[in-house]
């Protein structure tokens, strides 16, 4: 299962890749095929102030629908648009064209407390 | 292999009957604005025509008259026959008729609404909801408007709903205005009561639960969870669907459950699963009955009336006064077993899922959360094998397989439900499947089914581009 090494997770398999003041989130390549085909990414409101943990989105696949959490508390400050017409990107590409939305956090401290991606291969790990 | 449409065995001009009588013209009884401008475009056939078409249909059918239909949480128990004869009887009967002269169906609705709240400890009950989910919709509705009649309604935000929920309580308690607030399981899969204490306060409208919960398993601390949510001001939503469990033995308003809905379809025998229609009345302790939608049916001094009056009453959620055939049938359920009957089935039911979940862990099935389980069971294939194939292989052995990937907290899930009607030779033939697909090929599993009336569907074109009329609207 692929984990770049360039960005934070989340135990809820989450990751968010810090990009200046801001973090692009999206899930893993393992929530991608735990999902199986995804088929509507219900994507939050930009300007949404959320706390951390708040489901701001949701991805529906053909077996099951699953939120997906805010990493850090913030605003949402862009949406994945694509994902409206071609959510399978979040199949094809979930750590690059299926990101789902951007997030300017209150603190970019806060993203110290997510998991490295060894800390999340060890989190996956546990779950099998 | 498909298989026409009624449309495509139309042939224009054909029919199936004659009218031997004069027919009054459309135009001699409505004014012209209300005539259509063209005849309905309904399929023309011959009587042998649309009776091969629909028998062939029903022949292609898997349901519970022709297979064990082992779908978790959904109570895919038989429908007895014996309910149509009963619903039939009230076929000309009319929602506008005067309640004067429909005594006997308001009899029984106020009748069947006692014995609901007798099952399950609450103090007032409305008949009305069309299906779970609705009422579901309705006991959260009526919630809210008690928090916004005690001036709550702006601080109390948030519904709690466990992990393991069925599906509808978030999507419930969003649509009733509501932030939804996951509460993780613990170890043994019932709820976790630290967790749970860290959630509730005063920003908290209810909690909903199960119980049992979708993993088959009895809340053991639902007691001290109801304690907690009193002295939070948090109502306790019971979702009855798993009411099949527990039927005469406990009572959710017992266990301090505030609101509970009920699905007639499922606990009391009423068809569904594409068979529908259903119901979901919804009862709820005193405090909360002020709130429920009307017409409620009443008892007075000149026989029972549909009452209006109700000035806190959420309104009407449904048009008359429900589905009132599945009533008819719940209500020969109830009277044809009697409590002690109740509480048997009940049992059966429960003592063929420890059965049935034995049998499958012989077989080398796993069962991730492995305590006593109640009506329903959770378990996993060996490594390496996918719910999905094993689903797909079952229905080429003659079985509708069980519910698969939820709940969504184990992975590769089948949760299965055998209910309390089906004999332990059926039980032991389904746990031989069982064994049997671990023993396919992996191919096989992976192209199965093989000689079903449609092969394995293309699952994401269904979700994606779903082709829902036979006309082309454009």
């Amino acid at each position: 299962m692929d984990i770049p090494k360039d960005r934070f997770y989340t135990k809820t398999h989450e990751w968010a890749l810090p990009e200046g003041d801001t973090v692009l989130v999206g899930i893993t390549d393992y929530a991608q095929d735990a999902l199986g085909d995804v088929v509507y990414v219900e994507l939050p409101e930009v300007g949404r102030a959320v706390e951390k943990g708040e489901a701001v989105a949701v991805v529906e696949s053909v077996k099951t629908a699953s939120d997906i959490y805010a990493p850090v508390a913030g605003e949402i400050v862009e949406v994945n648009l694509a994902l409206e017409k071609t959510p399978e990107l979040v199949n094809q590409d979930p750590y690059g064209e299926g990101w789902i939305f951007r997030l300017k956090p209150r603190d970019m401290g806060d993203l110290d407390e997510l998991l490295d991606a060894g800390g999340y291969q060890e989190v996956l790990e546990s779950e099998a | 292999m498909s298989y026409p449409l009624i449309f495509e065995r139309s042939r224009k001009g054909r029919r199936g009957l004659k009218l031997v009588k004069e027919v009054p013209e459309a135009e001699a009884l409505l004014p012209k604005e209300y005539l259509r401008e063209a005849p309905p475009r309904l399929p023309e056939v011959d009587e042998l025509t649309l009776v091969r078409h629909y028998t062939g249909l029903s022949r292609r059918q898997v349901g519970v008259d022709t297979t064990f239909y082992p779908l978790g949480s959904c109570t895919m128990k038989y429908n007895p026959k014996l309910h149509e004869e009963a619903a039939r009887l009230f076929a000309d009967l009319h929602p506008y008729q005067d309640p004067k002269t429909a005594q006997g169906a308001l009899a029984l609705m106020w009748e069947l609404g006692e014995y609901l709240k007798a099952l399950t400890g609450m103090d007032a009950i409305t008949l009305e909801p069309a299906a779970g989910a609705h009422g579901e919709l309705t006991g959260i509705l009526v919630i809210r408007a008690y928090h916004e009649d005690r001036g709550e309604g702006r601080t109390r935000r948030v519904v709690l709903v466990p992990d393991s929920a069925h599906g509808s309580n978030p999507a419930t308690a969003s649509m009733a205005g509501y932030q939804v607030k996951e509460v993780p399981s613990g170890p043994d899969g019932e709820v976790d009561l630290e967790a749970l204490k860290r959630e509730l306060g005063p920003h908290v409208a209810a909690l909903m639960l199960t119980n049992p919960n979708t993993l088959g398993l009895f809340e053991r601390r639902i007691l001290e969870i109801s304690r907690l949510c009193k002295e939070a001001g948090v109502q306790l939503y019971y979702d009855g669907a798993n009411l099949n469990a527990i039927m005469g033995w406990a009572r959710p308003g017992d266990m301090g459950f505030d609101v509970v809905h009920l699905n007639l379809h499922k606990t009391f025998t009423v068809p569904h699963g594409g068979g529908g229609p259903g119901s979901g009345p919804v009862g709820v302790k005193a405090h909360l009955a002020p709130y429920l939608p009307v017409p409620l049916v009443a008892k007075g001094e000149e026989g029972f009336y549909l009452d209006f009056d109700r000035p806190k009453s959420i309104g009407r959620v449904r048009s008359f006064y429900g589905n009132f055939l599945a009533l008819v049938r719940a209500w020969a359920y109830i009277r044809t077993l009697g409590l002690p009957g109740l509480k048997k089935a009940a049992a059966l039911a429960v003592l063929n899922a420890r059965y049935l979940k034995e049998l499958l862990k012989e077989k080398g099935y796993r069962i991730p959360y492995d305590g006593p389980c109640m009506h329903e069971f959770v378990a996993q294939p060996p490594q390496g094998f996918r719910a999905l194939d094993l689903a797909k292989g079952l229905l080429e052995l003659g079985f509708h397989p069980p519910t698969v990937y939820f709940p969504l907290i184990v992975k590769e899930a089948l949760m299965v439900e055998p209910t309390e009607t089906e004999s332990k030779e059926t039980l032991e033939a389904f746990a031989e499947a069982m064994g049997e697909l671990l023993r396919k090929p992996k191919e096989w599993l992976e192209n199965a089914p093989y000689t079903t009336p449609v092969r394995r569907l293309d699952e994401l074109r269904a979700n994606k581009r779903p082709k829902l009329t036979y006309f082309d609207e454009g």
